[in-house]
């Protein structure tokens, strides 16, 4: 495991520029996909609106950055309490009438594409024009870089803290509470969890951890504004991630982020200039594949190979291994 | 002060009177069968003493306190779990995790949960299967995961839905062991069930509902030669078994 850190720590040192902003890209995205992962993954409840608190983490920051000089370090932890307290309100809203799965998450879009319209008109914040930070020089306290090893240290810092929260959860009462939730409310109910409590913590510990990673992509691009921050693509893209690699799983995130934003690099590489926007296509055709063949993600189809190998050809009956 | 005493429930559904003016008390330590036949509010009368479901009109005392209004994670604190007819594990948890979750109810820390969750799988004979996922599970072992996770909340009261249904003669034979074992632990039992075979032997109280209204309370004995309970749920051939 040290290893592993501190060779991918070292690696942009090996990289050329371009190559380090794609690996960039896998780790916000699988970061972000630890992030969906709290609420979609342990508690099973979809949001389709994660780009809100994603937008209200790069909003809170820059505004305090550019407004009154703060750096982004708190501006990130500002943003990542209003993004807790935004999603328990949406949590509890939807949570009180019973609204789960597709609903919840059709609840979750609706209050994402209010926000776009707020942002888009409300000219204090920057309107359709945007924000931009700009950068001069290398400014950690402002969470400023000339060059891309400074971000890719500090992306790869809070992935880490994703890896270290989704092994926290694995391994204590809440996550397993959660995890109860997922499979089977009413149980966990008539076995004495609080399932609205445990709903709100996953939302709240979501948004939050989902807000700093909008403060990182709002230094990274160096620009925010609605349309890219708060559309329908930016929320599938946080959602995708954990979904393709392993719903509720340790590795599932990374796993995802590392084969499919490759995939869409490639993609747009080679077909880009004729066909915008493809990359979205495939993402699309292999969400499709997933769900239909592999629900349990890249992981659980790992895992079926590796029983299926150990148990010299015959089916595996009982993955001894935890969803 | 019986342990559990019902009073006036009644459920409405629209017009639909589902469980009808129903008073019946559970005193600690006993066995009472809930029986009557399909559509009786049976199950229903669970709901609402677990809390899944709030009573028209009519209350609820467990322990003295009155728990109609309380969530069913509430009364569970307080004691009282239910299983259910449609059997509800966490399909992909391990059974020592599906057991964990209602050991949670009394025990704070995962590794306390864990030990009172191995000393209940080791009681149900499942402990070495305890990595298994709860569905790759038969319905005999699906339902005795059902009742692990109950009795892991170490409820004073446990309400069985029909966990005797659908087995095999001799898995009837090892549930009625159960049963009894956990009775002889000092757990009450509330049991739905239409095996009379396991109901009369396990009962010392027999409460019969039809179309929603009780129609008897009494001892097994005495249930098989009321002409009411014989009429609308035994059938003549019960008075003579």
């Amino acid at each position: 495991m040290a290893v592993t850190v501190a060779a991918a720590a070292l690696l942009p040192f090996a990289l050329g520029g371009h190559q380090t902003h794609v690996m960039i890209q896998i780790l916000m995205a699988a970061y972000l996909g630890y992030c969906w992962n709290v609420l979609g993954g342990f508690a099973g409840q979809l949001s389709f609106g994660h780009a809100l608190f994603m937008a209200v983490g790069a909003y809170s920051s820059t505004l305090l950055l550019l407004g009154a000089g703060v750096s982004p370090w708190i501006g990130m932890i500002a943003g990542g309490f209003l993004a807790a307290a935004l999603g328990v309100f949406i949590g509890y809203l939807s949570f009180r009438y019973g609204i789960r799965g597709t609903y919840f998450g059709l609840v979750t879009l609706a209050f994402a594409e209010i926000a776009r319209n707020v942002a888009l008109n409300w000219n204090a914040i920057g309107g359709a024009m945007g924000l931009y930070i700009p950068i001069q020089s290398n400014d950690v306290w402002n969470l400023k870089f000339v060059d891309k090893a400074g971000y890719y240290h500090v992306v790869l810092g809070f992935l880490l803290l994703a890896l270290g929260v989704t092994a926290w959860l694995e391994r204590s009462r809440i996550g397993h509470c959660l995890l109860a939730i997922r499979e089977n409310e009413d149980a966990a109910r008539a076995l004495g969890v609080d399932v609205m409590r445990g709903k709100l913590l996953a939302t709240a510990i979501s948004a939050f951890m989902t807000a700093l990673g909008g403060t990182l992509y709002a230094h990274y691009v160096t620009f925010i504004d609605p349309h890219t921050l708060l559309n329908m693509n930016m929320a599938i893209e946080i959602m995708i991630y954990a979904i393709v690699g392993g719903i509720g799983t340790l590795w599932g995130p990374l796993l995802g982020a590392a084969v499919l934003v490759p995939l869409a690099e490639v993609m747009r590489a080679s077909l880009g200039k004729s066909y915008a926007g493809i990359h979205l296509v495939v993402y699309g055709a292999v969400l499709m594949a997933i769900v239909m063949f592999a629900p349990d993600g890249l992981v659980g189809l790992l895992r079926r190979f590796g029983a299926r190998a150990r148990g010299a050809g015959m089916p595996a009956l009982s993955p001894s291994a935890r969803s | 002060m019986s342990l559990l005493t019902v009073r006036g429930l009644s459920k409405s559904f629209g017009g639909l009177r589902a469980v009808s003016d129903v008073s019946f008390d559970v005193e600690g330590g006993s066995v009472v069968g809930l029986i009557g036949p399909n559509g009786a509010g049976k199950t229903t009368t669970f709901a609402l003493i677990s809390g899944f479901q709030r009573p028209t009109a009519g209350v609820v005392t467990f322990k003295g306190e009155l728990v109609t209004g309380l969530s069913p994670d509430a009364i569970c604190h307080r004691g009282l779990t239910r299983t259910f007819q449609i059997m509800q594990a966490f399909p992909k948890l391990t059974l020592l995790h599906n057991v964990m979750i209602g050991a949670y109810a009394r025990h704070r820390t995962v590794t306390a949960a864990r030990r009172r969750a191995l000393e209940v799988l080791e009681r149900f004979g499942m402990v070495e299967r305890r990595e298994q996922l709860a569905r790759n599970l038969t319905l005999a072992d699906l339902k005795r995961l059902e009742i692990a996770k109950a009795l892991a909340t170490d409820p004073a009261l446990i309400l069985l839905d029909e966990v005797v249904a659908g087995l095999t003669p001799t898995e009837i034979e090892d549930m009625v062991r159960l049963i009894r074992s956990i009775r002889a632990e000092g757990v009450t039992i509330l049991m739905i069930e239409h095996v009379m075979q396991a109901v009369m032997a396990l009962s010392e109280v027999i409460v019969v509902l039809d179309h929603g209204e009780k129609i008897f309370e009494g001892s097994p004995a005495e249930a098989t030669r009321d002409p009411r309970v014989v009429e609308a749920y035994l059938g003549e051939g019960a008075a003579h078994a």
